[in-house]
C-alpha cells in the first residue's frame, strides 16, 4: 500500500571499485584484484515528498550511493528502481529520457557550472534538452526559473557568468538548472558545504521552499548533522558502504540504536560555550574499504564490542516503528 | 597588567595587489592574545581571518604586504625583525598548523626525520640519538605509537598527520600556536577527539593557541575568547561564553542565529539577509550596514571605532556609541 507512494527504491547495491594496481602486482595476485568496496550491500527506499538524508563521514560512500541512483554510475551488483522501473534495464535512450526526472546538485558550482557558459545558457542547456529547441520559449522558462529560486530580476542574471556573482547565487544558479526539467527527484550532494553560514540558511530555505512549490523528493548527501536535523525527515547513517541505521530523523536522533550513529551525534560540535560533551568518542579512525573489519565493520572501534561482533555480521533489523538498525546490541543502547 | 598579553596586534593593515587595485585584507585590527588562552578567531571566507594569521608570523607570500601597524610577541617588536631573525620566531616561537596537513609535510620525508629535522636545526646542540627520543615522548603524548614515526606522510590517517603538526610545534616548545581551520578536512569524530587534545595540551603544557575557524561550534567547544571578523574588520572580541550568551555586534548576533544547533528542537535558523561586501570597493560607514538590521543613518557616513562595550568585550558599532557622538 505505501508502496504506490514509492519514488526510490534501492536494493542490495553493490559498488565496488578495483583499485589501480601495477603489472607486477597484478601477476603476483592472480586471479583476485583487490577494490575499494564503496558501497557494500545498502538498500533503502524513498517515498515521495521525502527529504531523505545520506550521512556519514568521508569515505562512507554517501556520494556513490548517490551517483549509483542516478546511474551517473554503473553498480557491481543490486537494483536501483525509480517510480518502479529498474534503471539497469533501460536502454540508453530510455534512460535520457528518464533524467529530465532526476537532476543533481553537487558541492561546487563553480566546478559544476561550465565557466564559458552564461547563466542563461547553463540553465537553458538541460531544458534545451529534455523540453523545447525553441530559443525564445526557452529563455522565458530560463527567467521565470531564476525568478523562482530569488536571482531578481532575472534579466540581469541571464548574460552573466558564474564568476560574476557570489558563491551563494551560484548555488542558486545550480539550483535553478536542476528545476528547469521540473524533476521529481533531486540529488542534493553537499549542496551548502561550500556556502559561507551566513548564506546556508538561506539556501535551505529556498530549497525546502522549491519542495513544497515543485513537490520535489529530496535525496540529501552530507556530512553535517546538525544541517540534517533542519531539513530532513528520513535518515540513513552510512559506514565503510553499510547502511547501520535507517529511520525517521527524529526517532534516530532521539533513540540512536547503533553506536556509531551516537558517536556521530555526539560529536557534532555544538555552538554553546557551556555544553560539555558526555559520550567518549570512539578510538582511531575510519578503516580502509578495501579490507573492511570482519563481522560488524564498527567493531574495532565500538565501546560496546562483545566476542561475536567481530564474526557475525549484523543484518538490519526493525528496533522501532521503521526505525532499523544493524547492530546485535541495539536494544543495549535504547534502554 | 600587559603581563599576560603573549601577542599584542595594532591597528595592522595587510594589504595585496590585484590587478584592480589594492585591496586591504586586514584593515587596521588590533587583537590582544594572552598567555594560556586559546583564542577563536571566526569568520566566513574572505572576512581576512588567515591573512591575519599568516601576518603574525610575519609570513606574506606573492601580491600580500602588510602596510602598517605593530605587532608586539612577547615583548619584542617583530615589525623590526631581519627576515632571519622572523626565520627563528617561525617554528621556535610561533607553531603553525594548517587545514591540510599534506601540504605542509614533506611526503618523501619520514615523520621521525620532519622531528629530529626541526629539532636539530633551532637546537643545533642537541645529539640526533636526545632528539629521536624526544620526538618519540612527542608523538605518544599525542597518542601516535613511536613506531609510527617510521612511516611517510601520506600512511597515517588526516586525524595523525594533524597531531604531527601540533607535535612539530611542541617539539620547539612554541609559545603560540597558530591553527587555521586546523579541523575542516577532519571527520567530525576525529575533530572532537583533537580539540580535546588541544584543550588538554593547553593546560598540560601551558600552550597559547588562536584557533582560526569559520566553524562557530568548535569556537565554542575549544575557545577560551572568540575574535569574530568581518569584511577585513574586526566586529567584536570578548569571552566566549559572553558573546554567545549576549552578542553585540549585530553581524555577530546574526551569525550565531544562523548557526544550526544539533540539540535544539523546531528551532528555526536565522535568515541573514545579503552577502559580504566585495573588499575592493569598500563600504562607507560600517561595512555590514547594508545587512543590519538596525542600521541608522551614522551607520552609513561613518566608521564606528573599535571600543570596548562592557569590561573586556569588545565591539565596533554605533549602537554602543551613541553616548560619545550624542
Amino acid at each position: 500500500m505505501a508502496e504506490n507512494n514509492e519514488l526510490v527504491r534501492v536494493e542490495n547495491l553493490y559498488k565496488h571499485f578495483p583499485v589501480q594496481s601495477g603489472f607486477l602486482a597484478s601477476l603476483l595476485h592472480r586471479g583476485e584484484v583487490p577494490a575499494v568496496k564503496a558501497v557494500d550491500g545498502v538498500s533503502f527506499s524513498i517515498q515521495k515528498g521525502d527529504v531523505f538524508g545520506l550521512a556519514g563521514e568521508s569515505g562512507s560512500g554517501k556520494s556513490t550511493i548517490g551517483r549509483l541512483v542516478l546511474r551517473l554510475l554503473e553498480p557491481t551488483s543490486g537494483r536501483v528502481l525509480f517510480d518502479g522501473t529498474d534503471l539497469g534495464g533501460l536502454t540508453a535512450e530510455e534512460m535520457r529520457r528518464l533524467r529530465a526526472r532526476m537532476q543533481v546538485i553537487f558541492q561546487d558550482p563553480l566546478a559544476s557550472l561550465n565557466p564559458r557558459m552564461t547563466i542563461g545558457e547553463a540553465i537553458g542547456h538541460p531544458a534545451q534538452i529534455h523540453l523545447t529547441d525553441q530559443a525564445a520559449e526557452r529563455r522565458q522558462l530560463v527567467l521565470d526559473i531564476l525568478d523562482k529560486v530569488g536571482l531578481n530580476p532575472p534579466q540581469q542574471y541571464y548574460d552573466k557568468y558564474p564568476h560574476q556573482v557570489s558563491g551563494g547565487q551560484r548555488q542558486r544558479v545550480a539550483i535553478a538548472r536542476a528545476l528547469v526539467t521540473v524533476p521529481e527527484l533531486i540529488v542534493a550532494d553537499e549542496p551548502i558545504a561550500m556556502a559561507d553560514v551566513s548564506v546556508r540558511a538561506l539556501l535551505l530555505d529556498l530549497m525546502m521552499q522549491l519542495k513544497q512549490e515543485f513537490d520535489l523528493t529530496y535525496l540529501f548527501i552530507t556530512h553535517d548533522l546538525a544541517t540534517a536535523k533542519y531539513i530532513c525527515n528520513r535518515i540513513g547513517i552510512l559506514y565503510l558502504g553499510r547502511m547501520c541505521e535507517i529511520g525517521p530523523l527524529t526517532d534516530v536522533y532521539e533513540h540512536p540504536a547503533h553506536p556509531y550513529t551516537l558517536a556521530l551525534l555526539r560529536a557534532v560540535p555544538v555552538p554553546d560555550p557551556l555544553h560539555r560533551r558526555s559520550t567518549p568518542m570512539p578510538a582511531g579512525e575510519i578503516p580502509s574499504a578495501i579490507h573492511p573489519p570482519s563481522g560488524c565493520r564498527f567493531h574495532p572501534r565500538c565501546p560496546i564490542a562483545r566476542p561475536n561482533c567481530a564474526v557475525e555480521e549484523p543484518q538490519p533489523r526493525e528496533i522501532r516503528p521503521g526505525h532499523f538498525s544493524a547492530c546485535h546490541y541495539a536494544e543495549d543502547l535504547l534502554k | 597588567m600587559s603581563e599576560d598579553i603573549l601577542y599584542s596586534i595594532q591597528n595592522l593593515d595587510v594589504e595585496y595587489r590585484t590587478r584592480s587595485g589594492p585591496v586591504k585584507a586586514v584593515d587596521h585590527v588590533s587583537l590582544d592574545i594572552r598567555r594560556g588562552e586559546i583564542l577563536g578567531l571566526v569568520g566566513e571566507s574572505g572576512c581576512g581571518k588567515s591573512t591575519l594569521g599568516k601576518a603574525l608570523m610575519r609570513l606574506q607570500s606573492g601580491p600580500a604586504r602588510i602596510t602598517g601597524g605593530v605587532l608586539q610577541f612577547d615583548g619584542h617588536d617583530l615589525m623590526t625583525y631581519s627576515d632571519r631573525q622572523m626565520q627563528h620566531v617561525r617554528g621556535a616561537e610561533i607553531g603553525m598548523v594548517f587545514q591540510d596537513p599534506m601540504t605542509s609535510l614533506n611526503p618523501v620525508q619520514r615523520i621521525l626525520d620532519h622531528l629530529t629535522e626541526t629539532i636539530q636545526t633551532h637546537e643545533p646542540t642537541v645529539s640526533k640519538a636526545a632528539a629521536r627520543s624526544r620526538a618519540e615522548e612527542l608523538v605518544e603524548r599525542l597518542g601516535i605509537r613511536r613506531e609510527r614515526l617510521n612511516e611517510y606522510p601520506h600512511q597515517l590517517s588526516g586525524g595523525m598527520r594533524q597531531r604531527v603538526m601540533i607535535s612539530l610545534a611542541l617539539a620547539l616548545r612554541a609559545k603560540l600556536i597558530i591553527a587555521d581551520e586546523p579541523t575542516t578536512s577532519l571527520d567530525v569524530i576525529v575533530e572532537a577527539k583533537f580539540l580535546d587534545l588541544l584543550k588538554e595540551l593547553q593546560k598540560e603544557f601551558g600552550l597559547t593557541i588562536l584557533l582560526i575557524t569559520h566553524n562557530i561550534g568548535v569556537v565554542a567547544e575549544a575557545a577560551d575568547r572568540v575574535a569574530v571578523m568581518y569584511a577585513a574588520k574586526m566586529a567584536e572580541v570578548g569571552d566566549v561564553r559572553e558573546v554567545f550568551a549576549a552578542p553585540k555586534h549585530p553581524y555577530t548576533q546574526g551569525l550565531l542565529k544562523s548557526v544550526p544547533d544539533i540539540t535544539l528542537n523546531g528551532a528555526e535558523l536565522y535568515k541573514m539577509k545579503g552577502a559580504p561586501p566585495n573588499l575592493l570597493h569598500p563600504l562607507t560607514g560600517c561595512r555590514f550596514h547594508p545587512r543590519c538590521p538596525h542600521v541608522m543613518d551614522i551607520c552609513r557616513e561613518s566608521e564606528p571605532a573599535f571600543e570596548p562595550v562592557e569590561g573586556d568585550h569588545l565591539a565596533s558599532c554605533w549602537l554602543y556609541q551613541e553616548h560619545a557622538h550624542g
